[in-house]
């Protein structure tokens, strides 16, 4: 007859000081790291084909990544879409999102802007048309358009980086604001600098034979 | 019937049978499909048929390929898995719309959260119907978008086949994985004469292979200052068959090498460098060596929560080198000090070419080996007390080669198999481990089968519970003739839920006890299998000496003791370090 498992009780076993935080990083054992989130815009050049947005926002929604804001569109490659992703996340998350963006097979290239990039959303706001010479006031101060006047209602149009299109919805409030509609941030890398790494505007789209004809999702 | 039950091919009748078959024209887009994969090689598929695969079925009776008809769709999924894991190919699975394509997903996730290399084929509604919730259609891109490495909608006859082509080379290149092609019918029917061209991954995915030269300095400095270093070898290693240059790198530099539950395999476990598995129920020396290293050189590892227990436990002091093919692994949930990104062979070459010296270790060594005195993996044997596990194990291990191919299902069987059989090389442990998905054993004992060479035997250690859900996969066996061991490791209990609940519910033995199981014995003689039945310690070896020589599917109902209970354990989310050896320590 054999005797079971044998050793020490865990009590009486070294044990090491360090630690970990969430993130999987080693820290000081005292003071606890705290991680604070940041707001990133992602930009991700993919394949314009079907079930692409439904990939990104599933990726998003699985794993749990706060976002912000997301718009998409073509680019001036044939066969081209870049998304833009705003996120609030710690820096490992960023890390995370651009990874798992990237392995999605219909994703080209996948770049963080940085503070310099030129920025923009637009919004568009119903508001009461009570007072038509003070909306259009605001609206020129903000350098809008105004799109509808009504006798009850005025639709105006204002693009701008999110800082003014937060303080033109705050001006328009003491109107009454009706309805809003507000698109995302888009934006591209300032001067020279390609919006994700490796792009070239002028190349034009490879096409294999099932990315044109079939449509396609992938994760790694 | 559908409109296309037979194939007509002209020249058909007047093929003589002593020539090579030559090659017949393309004619449908289903024929491209099945053309497509003759083209990679495969050999064997694994699937049910039903309306919308029907044309594929159709192509598929004039090919060379063996098509193996399950049971039930969710075996050919973890057939597909099991063969792609001991062939290293990508295993192939089909099943019809709806509730065929749906019976996949188990076996499809199983081979996501396992990077195992797979394909599956499903058919799909023709595709003017698709979106009309048309009879038997289910949205199969979407529900497998979450669990699948890529899949494809199928929507032109011209080009089906290349599509076929370039799923099979994603599910085998890069980070390995299930892929999928949903086949609309009438896509698979339309006429063409387009072959195939060579299966190729498409432009967007160039996986790095060969790693940055400055990330392997880095970490081969590292390395080389370890004091206390050791390798954790994941799957990845025997995915990128890596696990000889794993052996010489772990060998010259004489650094104790731990496995997570998919690398059981990936070096020698009789080495007295071995530290065996770590994680819940691994070895007590296994869980100190990765608690107290100071440099972890983890190779091919997703870094499952089974594996770290709590993260910030886990290595608490060391410094990680992490080597993976998939950027998105390292620092996903242990950060990585030295990322190196690059293939695991490649990788483990190129760190070896730069390491300018060998760590000074020679005390962590012996440490090492003081915790395997320490912890032995050891079990009570009382002649007069039910038959243990544990002994059942062992007493396979000792009758048959290194070469034989263990399968389990999931429970505390599963982890016995692990824990007390000797694995000495890369592809004969096949579970499932991410997904933990009990009823894979026998279904993926057949994968198993048609993958191994002939005289690699193949054995199964079931629970009952396990067994339960995919045991009518017998009939595939006994009709195929193939020659498994089915050990059923039977405590009457779903032992692993009963275990937790004895220890984190207060005994409350709530919907575990399986009291009504049948005679798998006899249940295997109804499918026309070998039944035996074992309930005392002596009638063991002569059992499976009597199993083994049976020249076809035997199933041993083993009853074994019901209070069995699987230590080491790590509780979840607890430190490694603290494994707890017996019930009263969680
Ligand atoms: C498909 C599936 N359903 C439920 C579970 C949860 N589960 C994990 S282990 C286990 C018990 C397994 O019982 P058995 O197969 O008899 O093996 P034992 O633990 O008794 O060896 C259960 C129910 C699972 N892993 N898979």
């Amino acid at each position: 007859m054999t005797q079971g498992l044998q050793g020490p009780r865990p009590e009486e076993r070294p044990h090491p000081e360090g630690r970990r935080n969430a993130q999987g990083e080693r820290i000081d054992p005292v003071q606890e790291a705290k991680q604070e989130t940041r707001q990133a815009t992602v930009s991700a050049l993919v394949k314009h084909e079907p079930g692409v947005l439904s990939l990104v926002s599933g990726l998003f929604s699985r794993r749990q990544f706060n976002i912000e804001s997301l718009t998409v569109g073509p680019t001036t490659v044939d066969g081209h879409a870049r998304i833009t992703l705003v996120v609030e996340e710690t820096d490992a998350g960023i890390d995370q999102i651009k990874k798992q963006l990237a392995k999605l097979k219909p994703s080209i290239a996948v770049g963080e802007l940085g503070t310099d990039a030129v920025r923009a959303e637009l919004v568009l706001l119903k508001v009461q048309g009570h007072e038509p010479d003070k909306v259009h006031a605001i609206t020129q101060m903000y350098e809008g358009q105004t799109l509808d006047a009504g006798p009850r209602t005025i639709t105006v149009q204002i693009t701008g980086d999110q800082r003014k299109i937060d303080d033109a919805v705050d001006a328009f409030r003491q109107f009454g604001i009706i309805e809003i509609a507000r698109t995302g941030q888009t934006a591209l890398a300032r001067g020279d600098t390609p919006t994700t790494p490796g792009e070239s505007p002028a190349a034009s789209a490879e096409s294999t034979a099932s990315e044109t004809q079939n449509s396609s999702n992938t994760q790694q | 019937m559908s409109e296309r039950a037979t194939s007509t091919y002209p020249d058909s009748t007047e093929e003589s049978t002593d020539e090579k078959p030559t090659r017949r024209p393309v004619t449908n887009g289903a024929q491209s499909v099945v053309r497509a994969l003759e083209n990679a090689g495969v050999k064997h598929l694994f699937g049910v048929q039903g309306g919308a695969i029907m044309p594929v079925y159709d192509a598929l009776y004039d090919s060379e390929m063996t098509h193996v008809t399950m049971a039930h769709e969710q075996s050919a999924s973890h057939a597909a898995d099991a063969y792609g894991i001991v062939s290293g190919s990508p295993g192939v699975c089909l099943a019809t719309s709806g509730p065929g394509a749906t019976n996949l997903v188990t076996g499809i996730a199983d081979a996501n959260m396992d990077s195992d290399p797979m394909i599956a084929l499903t058919g799909q509604v023709p595709s003017d119907m698709v979106g009309s919730d048309a009879f038997q259609e289910t949205d199969t891109t979407g529900v497998t978008a979450p669990i699948t490495k890529a899949n494809y909608f199928a929507s032109d006859t011209d080009t089906v086949g290349d599509v076929v082509g370039e799923a099979f080379a994603m599910a085998a290149s890069g980070r390995q994985g299930p892929t999928l092609v949903d086949l609309p019918k009438d896509i698979t029917n339309a006429p063409t004469d387009r072959e195939p061209g060579p299966g190729r991954t498409p432009s967007t995915y160039n996986p790095r292979t060969d790693p940055d030269p400055e990330e392997v300095s880095a970490a081969a400095s590292a390395l080389a200052g370890a004091k206390k270093p050791v390798i954790l070898a994941g799957g990845g290693v025997i995915k990128a068959n890596a696990t000889e240059q794993l052996s010489e790198f772990a060998i010259e530099h004489e650094i104790p090498v731990v496995t997570t539950m998919p690398a059981v395999g990936a070096f020698p476990e009789d080495h007295p460098l071995s530290m065996e598995m770590a994680g819940m129920h691994g070895t007590g020396y296994a869980n100190m060596a990765i608690t107290h290293c100071d440099v972890m050189l983890a190779v091919g590892t997703r870094f499952d929560d089974r594996l770290t227990g709590g993260i910030d436990t886990f290595a608490p002091e060391a410094e990680i080198i992490h080597i993976d093919i998939d950027p998105a692994e390292v620092s996903k949930n242990i950060y990585a000090d030295y990322p190196v990104i690059g293939d695991a062979g490649t990788a483990l070459t190129r760190l070896y070419d730069a390491m300018a010296n060998e760590p000074d270790a020679d005390d962590w060594r012996e440490q090492c080996q003081t915790w395997k005195d320490e912890y032995p993996m050891d079990y009570q044997t009382p002649e007069d007390e039910p038959l243990k596990p544990q002994f059942v194990v062992e007493a396979f291990d000792a009758v048959t080669d290194d070469d034989t191919i263990i399968t389990t299902g999931v429970g505390q069987h599963q982890m016995w198999a692990v824990q007390y059989w000797t694995f000495k090389q890369p592809r004969t442990w096949v579970s499932s481990h991410g997904l933990g998905t009990m009823g894979y054993g026998l279904p993926a004992a057949i994968g198993a089968r048609l993958a191994a060479r002939d005289d690699q035997t193949i054995i199964s250690f079931e629970g009952d519970g396990s067994f339960l859900m995919t045991l009518q996969e017998l009939s595939v066996a006994v009709r195929d003739h193939m020659d498994i061991t089915v050990a059923v490791l039977n405590n009457k209990y779903i032992g692993m839920v009963r275990q937790w609940q004895d220890a984190f519910f207060e005994g409350r033995h709530s919907a575990s006890e399986y009291g009504w199981c049948p005679e798998f014995d006899k249940l295997a003689e109804a499918f026309g299998a070998k039944g035996f039945r074992v309930d005392e310690y002596d009638e063991v070896a002569d059992t499976i000496e009597a199993a083994l020589a049976y020249d076809g599917p035997s199933v041993i109902d083993f009853h074994i003791d019901p209070a069995a209970n699987v230590y080491p354990m790590v509780a979840s989310g607890a430190a490694n370090g603290r494994f707890a050896l017996s019930e009263d320590q969680l």
